[in-house]
């Protein structure tokens, strides 16, 4: 059983958001609305200053605030693979997912009237492929595979690096880690 | 369409009845179709013309409709991936605003009023229009200005017509004076996708190029895999960019003055013996009168001039010095600044050359020596008169100086100019001061415009042509001088829709009716292409199964023993001093020359890309323009405080001959130097024909009413406006 996990390189992301477009084609994601985003974010004072770019998606938390707060069932914690997933048709579109998601990282898809958010592309996954936004990822700065793995993607490049998750404090256990390291003022 | 979850729930409902509801509906139910089972996806590979980079992707289509485009693996350029635009091409294909059906004008030239026409009454006011033209003035009097793949269309059509007068904004407006400045240098260009090794440099220099926010596909995955094995980054540029964001030394200089800092390093590198001695003995004369001629350049002087402290001058060259030659030194691209653009591009060559990074691995690799066979075609016709369109430059290229037609139109002289035939390119957006370029049109008795979008300029034709977008269309092979030698098709991955049609068609349809239909004398471009892979050697069906080929052992990227570089110089060496400048009266080494700097209460004005758009021709594209909407023009945000503006408040822009912009969104930063302000390019198109991007954002063009030629290569240097901001009215 593979335990599926994203890992963000925030040194080799230069925000180009070819994976944003991807995304939004592969999984027919309505306009104005998104399953990841890419922020920009600098900080201090010319010419002191430094930048991070941040992408951020559904975390697929071992500890999933969406599914806990989920009242028809709809939201669910795939078994296999961890991935988080929503069945449609049990979906009422209520909101109490995108509510209790610390990360913005639902949307009510306005075409459709359910919940919607990443599935970690689970359809390319089992045809072998890769996420489509790690597929079109210019930088390599998204990574995907196998934790359990010693030989996956994530595995090899966690390895000695400083990883975070975001709002580790939050207790929901993220499966998307970013390695970030700040350029610094010089 | 908008639904409620309800609706949905029924409308699926019936859906899973059978195919055939599925095959008429909508692209949403495709893809739920394709989970089904009920339909297969088809893949046909390509290559991209959102931007000019030419990468090798594969469509998918899902009974008749494009849902998905991804990299091809198979092709350098793209190597499985694509960028945001090349993603979003889709965006393009249904864009509801294409040009649907030939158009010809009935009201006054730029008033905008068309009626649609059939293709045979649209080629035949052409046609006719040309024969005159041709008859009463010469056949060069037709100028054509192109870019892209309708050039390879086009520019046979109007040199079988007989004029030579070609102008491509991608020389006079962009490349032309860096590829000068190289090719007086080392003999050649530095290419284009340019042969510069990242992945496997030491150290990255970028002097104003914003790799990243400037998206072109494989340069920025060498880029980033770079930055990943630790490559370590210097990177010039008044503006925070994104690559300054990931840099070890950022150095923010005050515009205009790159030469003075380009000077001092290479004092400093000769100085402090840091020069490839071996190398520069072999391969380039000219080295102690460079070194005279450079040595007053001190870091010091350079600080006064620049604003970069001296030490960080001596650092960064020495950071150069220690690790060659594994240092990458970016030729730039859009290299046309301030007027003295060839001698800058020269100083960055001279580095180059100096640290012995031509043709070294992490440096510049040297370009396939393979090549493919031209194909035969009926020689074109000599011209009467002697070309214009070299504007009396002595280092013009090919590709022509754009505005040196331009002038000629206007005045008549050294002939009359009174045809323009424009292919691939938005000219209000791409020439500076835009009061020339209306002023030419208004002399003109034929502007004919082949476009897929209702751009600026194609709204003032007297006759649209609409061309299909590139996935329903078949161009010529593109050929890849990389490392190794490819050839890539681009082929229809779905038919035309409207009546728009392949520029191949348009040309070969148009020369039958100039009485020019044996220069065309194929019966399809697949044709063409297949005879012409026959003649190369190279399967026509692998190619179009695969997209791509590269073709083996062509690779000979760094010099050996065995692989000795050739410079195709007047003397066959490295010109560190130019005797070929020095003969047409130019510095044989460059020299510092000071810009004006922005008068009190005025900003430089300076403009480069999103990573999400192609200067206009994207704007409107509903997959990118959902992610940039509009420009922003970026202001220091002490500076932006003192003057009372707030980021996010729209202002409009003057210039110092009083040429307003359309309102613009400010976005008050630290990002930025305070004697400047910054806006992406492309904006501000006036037309409502672009309901999305129409009349959104500022126009950086608009603003450039004045230029800087360049006396070598007749370039327009475009960073020197200055402008204030004044709130909306």
């Amino acid at each position: 059983m593979p335990k599926y996990a994203m890992v963000i390189d925030q040194r080799r992301c230069v925000a180009c958001m070819a994976c944003v477009v991807a995304c939004k084609n592969e999984n027919d994601v309505p306009p104005e609305q998104y399953r990841t985003r890419v922020l920009e974010m600098v900080e201090g004072e010319f010419p002191l200053l430094r930048m991070e770019l941040r992408s951020e998606l559904c975390n697929h938390c071992d500890n999933p605030p969406c599914v806990y707060n989920c009242p028809t069932g709809a939201s669910y914690k795939q078994k296999e693979n961890g991935i988080v997933l929503l069945r449609k048709n049990r979906c009422v579109g209520c909101k109490a997912c995108v509510a209790a998601c610390p990360y913005n990282a639902r949307y009510i898809n306005h075409e459709k009237g359910f919940a919607d958010k990443c599935t970690f592309c689970d359809h390319r996954l089992k045809e072998g492929k890769e996420p489509a936004c790690v597929a079109t990822c210019i930088g390599k700065s998204r990574i995907f595979g196998d934790l359990d793995d010693p030989k996956s993607p994530v595995r090899i490049a966690l390895q000695g690096a400083d990883s975070t998750v975001l709002l580790e404090g939050a207790g929901t256990r993220p499966r998307v880690y970013y390695i970030k390291k700040f350029s610094k003022p010089e | 369409m908008k639904l409620s979850r309800r609706s949905f729930l029924k409308t699926s409902g019936v859906a899973t009845a059978g195919l055939a509801a599925v095959s008429g509906g909508p692209e949403k139910f495709l893809l739920w179709a394709e989970d089904a089972g009920l339909i297969k996806p088809t893949f046909v590979p390509t290559f991209c013309e959102i931007c000019f980079w030419k990468c090798g992707a594969i469509a998918k289509v899902l009974n008749g409709r494009v849902v998905k485009l991804d990299g091809n693996p198979a092709h350098g350029n793209s190597r499985g991936k694509l960028c945001a635009r090349g993603n979003g091409g889709i965006g393009l294909l249904y864009d509801k605003d294409r040009l649907k059906t030939p158009l010809i004008n009935v009201g006054k030239r730029g008033e905008g009023k068309y009626r649609a026409a059939s293709w045979d009454e649209a080629l035949g006011v052409v046609a006719e229009k040309m024969k005159g033209i041709k008859q009463q003035y010469g056949p060069e009097s037709m100028a054509i200005f192109t870019h892209g793949t309708p050039t390879d269309h086009f520019l046979p059509l109007l040199s079988a017509y007989g004029t030579p007068n070609v102008g491509m904004p991608s020389f006079a407006q962009c490349r032309g004076p860096r590829d000068v400045g190289y090719e007086l240098t080392f003999g050649e260009g530095p290419g284009s996708p340019e042969r510069v090794d990242l992945i496997n440099s030491k150290v990255m220099v970028l002097i104003g190029s914003h790799l990243g926010e400037n998206m072109h596909n494989s340069q920025v995955q060498d880029f980033a895999e770079a930055i990943g094995r630790g490559s370590k980054l210097i990177v010039v540029d008044p503006r925070y960019s994104i690559a300054a964001g990931k840099a070890q030394q950022w150095l923010p200089i005050r515009p205009a003055t790159d030469v003075a800092l380009l000077l001092a390093w290479i004092n400093i590198i000769i100085t402090e013996g840091m020069y490839d001695r071996a190398y520069l003995d072999q391969f380039a004369e000219g080295f102690s009168d460079l070194a005279q001629a450079v040595s007053s350049y001190t870091p010091q002087w350079a600080e006064k001039e620049t604003d970069i402290p001296a030490a960080q001058i001596i650092e960064t060259a020495r950071m150069m010095g220690k690790n060659a030659p594994a240092v990458t030194i970016h030729p730039g691209r859009h290299a046309t600044w301030y007027g003295d653009d060839v001698q800058r591009s020269r100083a960055l060559a001279i580095l180059t050359a100096l640290l012995g990074s031509w043709g070294r691995s992490g440096g510049m690799f040297l370009a396939t020596k393979g090549s493919l066979p031209k194909g035969e075609s009926k020689p074109f016709p000599e011209p009467g008169k002697a070309p214009l369109n070299g504007g009396g430059y002595p280092f013009a290229g090919a590709e022509g100086v754009t505005q040196a037609i331009r002038t000629a139109t206007i005045t008549g002289s050294p002939y009359p100019i009174k045809g323009w035939f424009v292919s691939g390119t938005n000219l209000m957006k791409s020439l500076p001061n835009q009061k020339e370029t209306l002023e030419a049109i208004n002399k003109l008795d034929l502007l004919v415009v082949v476009d897929v979008m209702p751009m600026d300029l194609t709204m003032m034709a007297d006759v649209i042509l609409p061309e299909c977008t590139y996935l329903e269309r078949h161009d010529a092979l593109a050929i890849g001088k990389g490392k190794s030698l490819s050839v890539s098709i681009r082929q229809p991955v779905i038919k035309p829709l409207y009546e728009s049609k392949p520029g191949w068609w348009i040309a070969k349809e148009l020369a039958k009716r100039l009485d020019l239909a044996d220069y065309f004398p194929w019966n399809s471009y697949e044709e063409k292409l297949q005879k012409q892979c026959r003649t190369a050697g190279i399967s026509y069906d692998d190619l179009k199964t695969l997209g791509c080929l590269t073709i083996p052992d062509t690779a000979t990227p760094y010099i050996t023993p065995e692989n000795q570089p050739t410079f195709k110089t007047a003397s066959g060496k490295i010109q560190l001093y130019s005797k070929e400048l020095q003969e047409k009266g130019f510095d044989p080494v460059p020299i510092y020359v000071r810009h004006p700097l922005p008068p009190e209460g005025f900003f430089r004005l300076t403009y480069g890309r999103s990573a999400v758009h192609t200067f206009s021709r994207t704007t409107n594209n509903p997959a990118l323009f959902e992610l940039y909407k509009e420009n922003e023009v970026w202001i220091n945000a002490k500076k932006a405080q003192t003057l009372g503006f707030k980021s996010g408040e729209y202002v409009v822009l003057i210039n110092q001959d009083g040429a307003t912009s359309g309102r613009i969104k400010v976005k008050a930063t630290q990002r930025i130097r305070e004697d400047m302000v910054y806006m992406v390019h492309g904006w501000g198109s006036t037309g409502k024909e672009l309901s999305r991007s129409g009349g959104r954002g500022g126009d950086d063009q608009g603003l450039i009413t004045k230029y800087a030629v360049d006396p070598i290569a007749g370039s327009t240097g475009m960073r020197v406006n200055f402008v204030k901001l004044q709130k909306e009215a």
